[in-house]
């Protein structure tokens, strides 16, 4: 069945332990997570023979969980894309909106959750790669707030911004999951321990439905110039949580107006950075060349690179170059401090901030990959939740007059995650 | 594609930056998507300067000897290796 929508990259089965939480659970993870000994190629074809000779520490604690890994989920090549269209193995079909794309860059692993060929699925979320295809597919999707879950083993695009999170049917299964990958970790030095931080790991127990007396804040930025039928999902969502209890009211947030661009200079300048590292001599395709150095890299990275990876590198190695650092670089930093001042204002006064997740249905196949700024525009709901460092989950909404799925967002304060898992919990 | 197109010189003085080769396409692609791009970028100018809360902080170990991959294991996934190490190009 999952070849028919080309979910993995790689289906090989890593047995985990004989007890534990996730027995008897198949749990699909991204290809950008290292995985000791099973490929682990980033959708790209500068890794397509990359066997990692370790396991990232979610992949351990999966195996300890007592999770089976059924294979290496297809994703836009290293996290690039909102469509699981830019990956060197061919894009990722949508089980759930047959013509149209599953979202990215997570999108295979929304798939196969999607489709029931795995229980559940590690994505992981740079500017919304957890939200958009769990939205764009009818599924759950939790991106935890920066620090909960460990990083090591993850293949860097934009370390600043991603983190690992589950993708799941329903919210409980979503929270079981994170309650198996979150917590510090020495190899990871930005993880933090959540109990320092006046909360626990007991995320499934949250998951309680109970939204009596919860405070919702609806950023209009968020949702003014939203499709109309996408606004009236969300709407019908809202109003089914004030049906149980609870109130909401519209907050303003005018620096989310700046996220995208902010969003964009950021991670593309990191990407540079990270992405310097494939040269082809420790890992990845050389391509065999000789000669200078320089050109025999620049060489095998024309060579081993897509597009849209050439294109972030190019325009983040742009962005921090000579001249241009105070102007683009610099003023991204301020934008994203703002984005973060306005997020803690308005969590202030709400115990969730919602939206829809994605201001758009599902395109359809092919759409958006000769306007590269069109779909950079598609995460405008997604990246300020990035960009603030806060939890979120995107939970099914609805569908619209042509059965496309639309997902509802809820943000919450940091290491929240119990609050949006609670709040999400009602609708799905 | 609204914006004049960036110039192509430009784009290839950063592909030389990023070690990245580009063909005649690639560059002539990237002129006209990233004028769009860049002109949207611009618009970080109307970002107020603001005050950002110093709350990073370098998180430090002790450098001790651990446990880590063997010499094999990193080399495994290299396509040349000579006597334990990592083989570059060829200089000549």
């Amino acid at each position: 069945m999952s070849g028919t929508y080309n979910g993995y990259i790689t289906e090989e089965t890593i047995e985990g332990a004989d007890d534990g939480p996730l027995v008897g659970k198949t749990v699909a993870v991204k290809d950008n997570i290292s995985t000791e000994g099973v490929p682990t190629t980033c959708g790209s074809a500068m890794l397509d023979d990359y066997v990692p000779p370790y396991d990232a520490t979610v992949v351990a604690r999966l195996k300890d969980a007592g999770a089976t890994i059924p294979g290496k989920t297809n994703m836009d090549e290293f996290g690039m894309g909102t469509t699981t269209e830019t990956s060197a193995f061919g894009a990722t079909e949508n089980p759930a909106a047959e013509g149209h794309v599953p979202g990215g860059s997570s999108g295979g692993s929304a798939a196969v959750v999607a489709a029931g060929d795995a229980d559940l699925a590690l994505g992981t979320d740079t500017g919304g790669s957890v939200r958009c295809p769990a939205a764009f597919c009818g599924v759950v999707g939790i991106k935890p707030t920066y620090g909960l879950v460990s990083r090591y083993g993850l293949v860097a695009y934009a370390n600043s911004l991603e983190q690992i999170g589950p993708l799941a049917p329903t919210v409980e299964e979503a929270a079981e999951l994170l309650e198996v990958i979150a917590g510090p970790d020495e190899n990871d030095a930005t993880t933090r321990d959540a109990t320092e931080q006046n909360t626990d790991y007991d995320f499934a127990a949250a998951a309680d439905g109970d939204v009596d007396g919860l405070s919702i804040g609806v950023p209009t930025e968020l949702v003014e110039g939203a499709d109309e039928e996408v606004v009236d999902t969300f709407w019908d969502a809202i109003d089914e949580l004030e049906a149980q209890g609870a109130t909401y009211h519209e907050v303003d947030l005018p620096s989310v107006e700046h996220a995208v661009e902010a969003y964009y200079v950021i991670a593309m300048s990191e990407a540079s950075s990270n992405l310097a590292r494939f040269d082809g001599v420790r890992y990845g395709t050389s391509g065999g060349y000789e000669g200078n150095w320089n050109e025999s890299f620049a060489k095998a990275r024309e060579e081993g690179f897509g597009p849209e990876v050439k294109r972030r590198i190019l325009l983040g190695t742009y962005a921090l170059s000579a001249g241009y650092q105070d102007k683009y670089y610099k003023k991204a930093q301020d934008a994203r401090a703002w984005v973060k001042q306005d997020f803690d204002e308005a969590l202030d006064d709400a115990d969730v901030l919602a939206s829809p997740t994605m201001p758009v249905p599902p395109f359809e196949r092919g759409e958006s990959l000769d306007d590269p700024l069109k779909m950079y525009l598609a995460d405008a709901n997604t990246t300020p939740v990035n960009l603030a460092n806060l939890p979120a989950i995107s939970v099914p909404a609805g569908e619209t007059s042509d059965g496309l799925p639309v997902g509802l967002q809820l943000v919450g304060p940091a290491f929240g995650e119990k609050t949006i898992i609670r709040a999400g919990s009602a609708l799905a | 594609m609204s914006e004049p197109a960036v110039d192509p010189e430009e784009v290839r003085h950063v592909a030389d930056l990023a070690r990245v080769d580009l063909d005649d396409d690639e560059v002539a692609l990237f002129s006209e998507q990233f004028a769009d791009i860049l002109a949207y970028f611009d618009t970080l100018d109307e970002v107020p300067e603001v005050e950002r809360e110093p709350e990073l902080t370098n998180v430090m170990r002790p450098d001790e000897t651990r446990e880590s991959l063997s010499q094999e294991e990193a080399l495994q996934n290299a396509e040349e290796t000579e006597d334990g190490y990592f083989k570059g190009p060829r200089v000549s």
